[in-house]
């Protein structure tokens, strides 16, 4: 599976959809995760590959991280794993 | 119904060992918060805290008395002594019989749990020391508090999380006013600092890794803090009988439950609380001079006790002055509603308002005088004490100058 893909379906459990339902143009609030959501979507993110996001719910926009939507957050984690190597 | 009024205080936090150290600390704008230090602190990603720093249990405590308190429970014998040795009650007799402890934590020994899983979880072990379940205990404090001061009367330990100190405190100012006890030893303690302690609490990303900055706009999240507190709440006439020093007058309180969110804080549910209180006190809200917010620095919590504050006390709002001390001690989580009513003490007592420290710029959303980063002179008549835990569970405390 992609890391697309992986994030999608990570996401969709989530939110309770079928990761057919995830568009890449979904944002967080549109797909109804909540904040709480959010910071488990992000943990599940973080367990599956093995990387540590920067968040910080206080203020979810201060990092480099961009959650503003499904693309948004792919490319984020694509970027992380690539440094990993 | 009985009056009560606060005849011992006691503290061990970050800021210092004593009430008059903290006092002087808060005066100071002193901050209590720095680099946590703990085996396996380097696993963390929040390293700050504030811990408090050189305490020696050893020589305090005596061998069989080590093997039995976790650090919840040192502290608050260390609190206790000082407030009881400060109100001058030595319980005998009926007195004895009917005082007794209500006590909040929510941790109770996290470090014994800490320790005894690591034992037997990452170093292997099948046998851990036969003290274990009554070392962790959430009631240990509260027992040893009782055994110590041979108070027999209803004591139990009250946990609901942030708000567990306000919530035993209540509980304890209910039965000294109904008349059930005499006297009651109150207030809570917490020990969270150690690496699961601090680790839990880092997966719900509202820590701050630099500083707790309660109102401000560049706040990022709230601190741990550790310590206790311990008062003496006793009947007025009781205390007046026998020619107590009172360090203020204990005259409401309220509890509510949002019903809402496992954690996000709810208006309308700490608006209930607050005017709760006034109501329970028969006072206006105009008599309210100062109110010791939750104030924890989270982006959440900051803004809705604002909004409730302003609901609550309409055009009040803008004359009365709110302050949050987690910023220099942490945030004590069970304990922190006892170490914060000294504030509202020194309030009362001293005319002197505790700053809301490291505060930088200011929050539209945070619109009222949380006096910034000094400490102020100012007379007060009536002050509140606001704790708003996880759970949605709220408890406000009303006190008078006397």
């Amino acid at each position: 599976m992609s890391i697309q893909d992986r994030v999608i379906a990570i996401i969709a459990e989530q939110a309770v959809l079928d990761p057919a339902d995830v568009t890449l143009e979904s944002s967080l609030d549109d797909l109804g995760i909540t904040s709480l959501g959010l910071v488990e979507s992000i943990f599940a993110i973080e367990e599956e590959f093995d990387i540590s996001i920067p968040f910080n719910a206080n203020e979810p926009t201060a990092s480099d991280f961009d959650i503003s939507s499904v693309a948004a957050i792919v490319k984020g984690i694509e970027s992380l794993v690539a440094q990993k190597v | 119904m009985k009056r009560v009024v606060i005849t011992g205080a006691g503290t061990i936090n970050a800021l210092g060992h004593s009430v008059p150290e903290t006092f002087e600390a808060m005066r100071e704008g002193r901050c209590g918060i720095g680099p946590l230090e703990f085996r396996d602190v380097d696993r963390l990603a929040i390293r700050i805290g504030g811990q408090v720093r050189d305490f020696e249990a050893e020589g305090r405590f005596n061998r069989q008395q080590m093997t039995l308190y976790d650090r919840f429970t040192q502290f608050t014998l260390a609190a206790a002594q000082e407030a009881i040795t400060q109100s001058g009650l030595e319980f005998q007799g009926d007195l004895a019989a009917r005082s007794g402890v209500v006590l909040g934590t929510a941790g109770g020994g996290v470090s014994t749990w800490d320790d005894n899983y690591r034992a037997v979880y990452e170093e292997g072990k099948n046998r851990v020391h036969p003290f274990v379940v009554p070392k962790l205990m959430n009631n240990a404090a509260a027992s040893h508090v009782s055994m110590e001061y041979n108070l027999k009367g209803p004591s139990f330990t009250v946990s609901t999380a942030c708000a567990s100190s306000n919530h035993a405190m209540a509980q304890a100012f209910a039965m000294v006013r109904s008349g059930m006890a005499p006297a009651m030893v109150t207030g809570g303690s917490e020990s969270m600092l150690c690496f699961g302690g601090v680790k839990a609490w880092e997966g719900l990303r509202v820590m701050s890794k630099d500083a707790c900055r309660p109102f401000s706009l560049n706040r990022n999240g709230m601190v741990q803090g550790e310590g206790a507190g311990v008062f003496v709440f006793e009947e007025y006439e009781h205390a007046r009988a026998r020619g107590a020093e009172i360090l203020c007058e204990v005259i409401g309180y309220a509890m509510s439950s949002d019903a809402a969110d496992i954690v996000m804080p709810s208006k309308q549910g700490a608006a209930r609380a607050m005017a709760g209180a006034l109501a329970d006190a028969r006072i206006d809200r105009s008599e309210v001079g100062y109110i010791n917010a939750h104030g924890t620095g989270t982006a959440a919590n900051d803004k809705t006790e604002c909004a409730a504050v302003a609901d609550v006390f309409g055009p009040q709002a803008d004359k009365l002055m709110i302050s949050s001390t987690k910023s220099m001690h942490g945030h004590l989580i069970g304990g922190t509603g006892a170490v914060e009513l000294l504030a509202c003490i020194m309030a009362l007592r001293d005319g002197v308002i505790a700053p809301t420290i490291g505060y930088e710029e200011p929050d539209p959303e945070c619109a009222l005088d949380v006096v910034p980063n000094t400490a102020r002179e100012a007379r007060v008549e009536v002050a509140l004490s606001n704790a708003f835990a996880f759970g949605g569970l709220n408890a406000v405390i009303a006190l008078r100058r006397i």
